[in-house]
């Protein structure tokens, strides 16, 4: 069941009325049962996976919480008698018992991640192996089905059991709260990853029925499917075009292809999350924002501070900071600051444990080397550009161009274009057809073709450009305004008629000017295939 | 404290460490520097700094980052 189909918004309308329909102590329980419905109706077999996952993480967790009440009536009662080094002692070993539950819970759950998500590749790459060694011998694929959202969800619990342990908050004791944590059916697909102390402050609370809430929630929905169906969808017939012969768009195309692609994942991406929250705030309940206008960003570390934003702090959280802060990793940076110097010591940790977030990035996004690929030049234009910041500083009290709009325009440009660069390693089939196509920009210099109606050979139409710019131009007038505040709060404080036009004038582009019919697919969101 | 100071300094000589107190909200030290601070404070006083500590409250500011020191101290 697609966002963008009609048994969704059929289901949407049943849900919404029945949530404010029964009492509001029940309200969770229906969201539950929402959830777990919509999730069957995506695929029965998906069910045993997310109840496993939901049952060992409810396990794990119920285990190390007692560990710590019992560790912590322990103490107490012996507070006197026992001596620091007893009690740091026994601390000691409680801890441990607890790790032991946490890693069994995260050996399970990415256990079924990575098989299911990345057997295939392993034997594609042993087959590989097999070939350069000249051996005749090809394993079978499995070809398991990925259930939906099983990288967001997995992500988000695994998350959850990390923070039990951490003792960040206690563990949820109601198993059934749990898995409509994990199942949410609006964010099951596509994120945003939640935190749990942060989602079950709405999620769990009774929700009376407010009009400008469900209001707003409404419009954010709207401007979502705008997003997606006039612009992602649109814009994804002439990308596939282009990546689908790339013997035939070479050169210039190429360059158009990056940008074309910069905007559709944009639009469907933040379109998908806009759906999401938007969802979500008609029921009342607050999901964290996945982006803040990314592509204003003036450097690359600022743009995936921008860009999925829940993605990225679950990896600083969860995975680079336990990496780069670990015991082994400090006491070898102390080994490499003798040996090598302060410098070069002080970066180890730092340096390692990128690159293992960035090749787990890569990897997230899909099971091919060009993900792979893809995650570590990320890593390299990250470190590089952090490795010569003394060289920006120097720069910069200089010239004194950093508050002057044509250098941050520069920036931003900058930023844009090295991403849709890093970013065509998502499209073509391989890492040696996306050099190749990088290489023939500067050795094909077809960009007179442009002027020769070449755009016309791409799949759209004059009348879809002219919907593409107005639509893109009327998103780059929000993002500028969203700067000062929400429109949708300036929007209401203005005069009722412009209001509604407003809302109008939206929702019959998206009825009229959606990307459907013939040549068209109302397609998945890129996200969900994750 | 002094030894906080002098650790912070090391880092980014430009800031006024005794009055800021939005080192993290106002981006002025990076995940980088968090971990170079780690290693560092942990050589200076001889502890371990939890991954769980890393979190805004704690590396706001010079006089957090001491309190945090302090009561890990205190905790071993």
């Amino acid at each position: 069941m697609l966002f963008t189909s009609y048994e969704f918004l059929l289901f949407l309308i049943v849900v919404i009325t029945a949530y404010y329909s029964v009492r509001k102590k029940h309200q969770w329980i229906l969201l539950l049962a929402a959830s777990y419905i919509f999730y069957a109706i995506a695929g029965p077999t998906y069910l045993f996976y997310i109840i496993a996952t939901t049952l060992s993480t409810y396990i794990a967790s119920y285990k190390i919480n007692a560990l710590q009440e019992k560790q912590s009536i322990y103490i107490k009662e012996n507070k006197g008698s026992l001596s620091r080094e007893e009690r740091k002692e026994y601390k000691a070993i409680m801890k441990k018992k607890q790790r032991t539950w946490l890693v069994r819970c995260l050996l399970f759950n990415f256990g079924i991640l990575a098989v299911l998500k990345y057997t295939d590749f392993a034997i594609a790459n042993v087959n590989s192996l097999f070939s350069l060694f000249g051996r005749n011998k090809e394993l079978p694929f499995l070809r398991f089905a990925l259930p939906l959202g099983i990288s967001f969800y997995t992500f988000q619990t695994m998350g959850y059991i990390i923070d039990v342990y951490r003792e960040k908050y206690s563990y949820e004791r109601n198993v059934f709260r749990l898995a409509l944590f994990i199942s949410f059916f609006p964010q099951l697909i596509q994120g945003p990853i939640s935190r749990f102390d942060d989602l079950k402050k709405t999620l769990f609370e009774e929700h009376s029925f407010d009009a400008r809430e469900i209001s707003f929630g409404l419009q954010r929905i709207l401007w979502g499917y705008f997003k997606k169906l006039v612009i992602a969808d649109r814009l994804l017939v002439a990308v596939n075009t282009i990546i689908g012969s790339p013997k035939e768009y070479q050169g210039v195309y190429v360059l158009i292809g990056m940008l074309f692609y910069a905007i559709e994942l944009y639009c469907d991406f933040t379109g998908g999350i806009d759906i999401v929250i938007g969802i979500a705030q008609v029921l009342g309940i607050q999901l964290e924002e996945n982006f803040i206008r990314p592509y204003f960003s003036k450097s690359i570390t600022e743009y995936w501070r921008r860009w999925h934003i829940t993605l990225g702090t679950w990896f600083k959280d969860y995975m680079f900071y336990p990496i780069s802060v670990s015991k082994p990793m400090l006491d070898l940076s102390k080994k490499c600051r003798k040996w090598f110097g302060n410098g070069i010591g002080k970066r180890i940790p730092v340096y390692i444990a990128s690159i293992i977030v960035w090749f787990t990035t890569g990897i997230w996004h899909g099971a091919a080397w060009n993900f792979i690929v893809w995650g570590l030049l990320n890593c390299l234009v990250i470190l590089i550009s952090q490795e010569c910041s003394p060289l920006y500083l120097k720069f910069h009290e200089r010239f004194d161009v950093a508050d002057k709009g044509w250098y941050r325009l520069f920036q931003i440009g900058r930023t844009f274009w090295l991403m849709s660069f890093l970013r065509t390693f998502d499209c073509y089939r391989d890492v040696g057809t996306t050099f190749r196509m990088y290489a023939t920009i500067v050795t094909k210099p077809n960009y007179l073709e442009l002027f020769r109606g070449g755009l016309m050979h791409l799949g759209l139409t004059p009348a879809d450009y002219i919907v593409l710019i107005l639509s893109v131009t009327l998103i780059l007038i929000v993002s500028l305004l969203q700067r000062s505040g929400s429109v949708r709060e300036k929007l209401a404080a203005r005069p009722i008629w412009l209001r509604y036009t407003a809302y109008f004038a939206i929702f019959l582009a998206v009825l009229l000017l959606g990307a459907y019919g013939v040549g068209y697919d109302a397609s998945q969101f890129i996200y969900s295939q994750f | 404290m002094e030894e906080v100071l002098e650790i912070l300094r090391e880092l980014h000589p430009e800031v006024d460490y005794e009055t800021c107190e939005t080192l993290i909200d106002d981006k002025i030290i990076d995940s980088f520097d968090i971990v170079t601070l780690i290693s560092d404070l942990s050589d200076e006083f001889d502890i371990t700094i939890p991954v769980e500590e890393i979190k805004p409250e704690n590396f706001n500011s010079a006089k957090a980052l001491y309190a945090m020191i302090e009561r890990l101290l205190e905790d071993e």
